[in-house]
Parts: C-alpha cells; sequence; structure tokens
C-alpha cells in the first residue's frame, strides 16, 4: 500500500490520527506526517478509511 | 435583459431556523422537509430564500468545495442569526474567513490544538474537572450541571490556555453569551464592542508583561515577523474564547442529559469506562449542538439534483447529515456501540473546528468522570422542564438541576 499526504493541504485535524495511529501522526507543526517505518500502513486496515476521515482530501491511497 | 429565476411556486419555503422541542433530536419538521431529498428551501430571517442541505454525502461534497464562501463580511453573506452588524470593519478570523487568509491564520493556530499538545493538557483538565466535581459533592443535590460544571470546565481550559485570567469570567461568560445567543443585533453589538473592549487591553498588557498562553506566542511571533497586527491577535483571542465558552459546555450538558435519559446505554459505559471515547463520538453525531452552518456560493455547483446559484445562500444542516439513513442506520436512534465515522459535529472542509482535540478531550474526561464519580445521578425535573436554547443557538440546557 502506498500512502501520499499533503501537508500544504493539511488542516492538522488529527482526524488521521484517531482514525489509525500507529501509521499516522502529527510533526510539531501539528500537520500529518507518517509513523517512521508504517510508511506502508503496516497492514491496518483502518488506513483504508483515513482518506474519507480527512476533511480536507489530504491523504491518498494507492496500491503498490 | 435580465433573468428571472422561475422556481415552482405554491407555499413560501419554511422558516428557519427552528426551536428543538427534545433538546437532543432536532425539530420534526426538519426531517419532514427534507423528504427523500438531499436539498430543499427553506426561509431565513430576512426573508431570504436558502438551499438547506441535508444529505451527509452532499453536504460533506459541498463543504469540501472551494465555490462556498463563508466570508462574513461579504454584504450579501446570508443573515441567519441575529449577529454583530456594527464592528468598524473588522473581520472575523478563521470562521468568517476564505482562504488564503484562512489557511495563513489557520496554520499559526494548529500547532496550539495538535493531538500531542491536547495529550498534553489532559492531566490540567483531570484536575479541574475533579477539582469542581469535588465542589459540586460537597455542596449537596440539588446542582445545577450547566453552571456548577459543563461551563466552568471549558472555560477555564481555554483560559488556561490563551492566557486569559479566570478571575475574570463572569464578565466574559455573560459577554460571550450575550455576544452568540443575542436575541437583537444591538445586543450582539454590545457584547462584542465589551469583548473587544476586555481583549485590546489585554493584549497591550501581555505585550508590556508576557506571559505563556497561546495569546502570549501569538503576540512574540507576530513581534518576530515585523509590526503587531494589534487588531488580528485581538479579533483571534475573541473568536477563540468565544468558541471555546459556547460549545464544549453545550456538548457536556447535553451529553450528560442524553445518558440520563438513556440509562441502558449509561449502563454500557459504566460498566466499561473505555468505551467513553465511543460514546462522545456517537453523542456528536446524535445531538449536533452545533445544529447548522452557513455558507455563500461563489459559482454555480451542480449538486443533488440541483443547481446552486452564485450568489445563493446555503444552510448545512449538521443534525440532519449526521441522521442520514444513507450514512447511518437506525439514524434516530442513539446508540454508544455503533460507529459514528464521519459525522459532521465539528464541520467538514477547511473550516472543520480547530478546537476539535481539545473539546474532545473536555467532554471525554468531564463526562467520563461525572458518571463514575455519580453513578446514581439523576435529572432533578422532569425532561420538559429543562430550559433549552433557541434554534439559532448552539443546542443545549440553559440549566440542567441534577440530583443524586
Ligand atoms: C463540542 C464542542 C464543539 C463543537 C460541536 C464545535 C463545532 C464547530 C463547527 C461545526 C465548526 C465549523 C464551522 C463552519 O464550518 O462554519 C467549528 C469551527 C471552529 N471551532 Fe469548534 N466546536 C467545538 C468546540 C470548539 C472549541 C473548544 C474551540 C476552542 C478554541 C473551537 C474553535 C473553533 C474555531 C476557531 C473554528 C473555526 C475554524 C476554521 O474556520 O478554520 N471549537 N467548530
Ligand atoms: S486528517 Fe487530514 S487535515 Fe486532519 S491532520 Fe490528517 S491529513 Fe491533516
Amino acid at each position: 500500500m502506498r500512502i501520499t499526504i499533503d501537508r500544504d493541504r493539511c488542516i492538522g485535524s488529527g482526524q488521521c490520527v484517531m482514525t489509525a495511529p500507529g501509521v499516522f501522526t502529527q510533526d510539531d507543526d501539528a500537520l500529518v506526517a507518517l509513523v517512521p517505518g508504517h510508511e506502508d500502513g503496516s497492514g491496518d486496515p483502518r488506513v483504508l478509511d483515513v482518506p474519507m476521515a480527512c476533511p480536507v482530501q489530504a491523504i491518498e491511497i494507492s496500491e503498490g | 435583459m435580465t433573468e428571472t429565476e422561475i422556481r415552482p411556486t405554491g407555499s413560501p419555503a419554511p422558516s428557519f431556523p427552528l426551536d428543538r422541542k427534545c433538546p437532543y433530536q432536532p425539530p420534526q419538521a426538519y426531517a419532514d422537509w427534507r423528504g427523500d431529498s438531499p436539498l430543499s428551501r427553506v426561509t431565513l430571517v430576512d426573508g431570504r430564500e436558502a438551499w438547506l442541505v441535508t444529505g451527509h454525502a452532499e453536504g460533506r461534497a459541498l463543504l469540501a468545495d472551494p465555490r462556498l464562501s463563508s466570508d462574513w463580511g461579504h454584504p450579501e453573506f446570508p443573515v441567519v442569526v441575529q449577529r454583530t452588524e456594527d464592528r468598524g470593519g473588522l473581520a472575523f478570523p478563521l470562521i468568517g474567513v476564505d482562504d488564503p487568509l484562512h489557511a495563513r491564520q489557520r496554520r499559526m493556530l494548529i500547532p496550539s490544538f495538535g493531538v500531542k499538545r491536547m495529550n498534553a493538557i489532559r492531566p490540567m483538565i483531570q484536575s479541574l474537572v475533579d477539582r469542581l466535581l469535588d465542589d459540586m459533592l460537597a455542596k449537596g443535590p440539588v446542582a445545577d450541571l450547566v453552571s456548577a460544571f459543563a461551563l466552568p470546565v471549558p472555560s477555564m481550559a481555554i483560559c488556561e490556555l490563551l492566557g486569559v485570567p479566570y478571575g475574570d469570567h463572569d464578565f466574559f461568560e455573560e459577554r460571550s453569551r450575550d455576544f452568540v445567543g443575542a436575541a437583537t443585533s444591538a445586543e450582539a453589538d454590545a457584547a462584542f464592542a465589551a469583548l473587544y473592549g476586555y481583549l485590546f487591553e489585554l493584549v497591550a498588557k501581555k505585550q508590556a508583561d508576557p506571559g505563556d498562553g497561546l495569546l502570549d506566542e501569538l503576540i512574540a511571533r507576530q513581534l518576530e515577523e515585523g509590526a503587531l497586527d494589534h487588531n488580528e491577535v485581538v479579533m483571534i483571542a475573541l473568536v477563540l474564547l468565544v468558541a471555546g465558552h459556547e460549545t464544549s459546555v453545550n456538548a457536556i450538558a447535553l451529553g450528560a442529559l442524553t445518558l440520563l435519559q438513556h440509562p441502558e446505554q449509561l449502563d454500557v459505559l459504566l460498566r466499561d469506562p473505555a468505551a467513553i471515547s465511543g460514546v462522545v463520538e456517537e453523542l456528536l453525531r446524535f445531538t449536533s449542538v452545533s445544529d447548522f452552518m452557513v455558507r455563500m456560493v461563489k459559482e454555480d455547483i451542480e449538486v443533488g439534483g440541483e443547481t446552486l446559484k452564485a450568489g445563493d445562500a446555503l444552510v448545512v444542516s449538521i443534525s440532519l447529515m449526521n441522521r442520514d439513513a444513507k450514512a447511518y442506520e437506525d439514524p434516530d436512534t442513539f446508540d454508544i456501540r455503533r460507529s459514528a465515522k464521519h459525522h459532521v459535529g465539528f464541520g467538514h472542509g477547511i473550516h472543520q473546528c480547530l478546537g476539535q482535540n481539545l473539546a474532545r478531550a473536555e467532554i471525554e474526561i468531564a463526562l467520563g468522570t461525572l458518571f463514575a464519580r455519580i453513578p446514581g445521578l439523576r435529572l432533578a425535573v422532569p425532561l420538559d422542564e429543562v430550559p433549552i436554547k433557541a434554534g439559532h443557538d448552539a443546542q443545549g440546557p440553559v440549566e440542567l438541576p441534577v440530583t443524586w
């Protein structure tokens, strides 16, 4: 799984962190970041729900 | 040639908003207007017609659409609430401006409301919740849960966060209430002027003698970048102080009331305190304390088989989106075991609530601790004697007499 994050769009809502806390985090600016070592989603099925949870479409998921 | 808009005639579109009858249910009439359609028509306080968006999918798509505007300062921006008219041309930061100005302001503030920062202040919220409950228990029943608990929790928390002296709380709690709940724009203007004056002086004091709150950080950052935009800092403070006061109080009080009215659900929570975060999400969905949001259409948009025209007024119904049967099974049932994901209790799109992680922490800690310490809590009056706020206001009880 390939996760693409768009930090320019991010509004720091934290929905991604709430939905899949092992994969998404916020950096010191409270903008979205991927948890180091888990950039591929670590097989967490909740990751699939994150694009819909994000209020500003800052997260995309593709296969591969 | 001017184009005349032709709409199906018949009875005029019904007035919006209406008052709730039951504190946690949207007025029955709303659901009737909706029928099966994701959009319907309503009439606003000044006689202007507006779209009412009630479909969950359609509403989310619209809220993410940059062709909608939140520019409260625009002369054609729809009036749903008697807002202040005389602000001397001051814009409302964040909630009342569009990108790119909105994005600039939001970027400045999100570190102070991020997930990590909010987790770090949980112990502070827990200790003030404990203290307030100690006092309430010491005084004994009957207590007004709003003034004894639901209001001071978020009020103390936002003061602590901003660096506003809580000692002045009587003053700004009252003005904040008048500003948001005002029946006339003259009342709202007076409350606005008082709050503005208070915060203007506070910012000046802080500039001379800095503390360690969010306002002090904002002042320091602006001074670092060049000049202090005194008005902007004051207006940001005003929006945050008012938002911090007029929202979580309802979520806590109405949340407690909803749980008390659903004892079998409360029982699940009492037996499994870890369920609290799911309880809070379902409460946010089911009670929709912010009942609606307002937008203006900037460019034509096709949605749900209708064309929204540039200049049209739009009301997005949070309560009906949160109870759309296409999004939630059995939507009118309060069920803390369901997944309430994708609810729009905090809105959606670029304006989605800046304070949502603070609010979640406040509501979780407040309700979790309240019921853990007073499992026998109950209403001291029948439900229909609980006074509630008007339809244009944030939804919740004005007072909530409880006993134990
Ligand atoms: C349960 C409590 C709360 C609810 C239900 C709530 C609801 C909302 C909603 C629906 C919006 C979107 C408005 C729109 O799009 O027009 C919003 C925005 C906002 N809220 Fe909250 N809110 C809550 C708590 C708070 C708290 C505690 C703060 C404290 C600072 C806060 C600050 C804000 C701000 C600044 C915005 C504007 C954000 C922007 O435009 O980027 N809210 N809130
Ligand atoms: S859900 Fe979207 S907006 Fe919110 S923090 Fe994650 S990426 Fe940013």
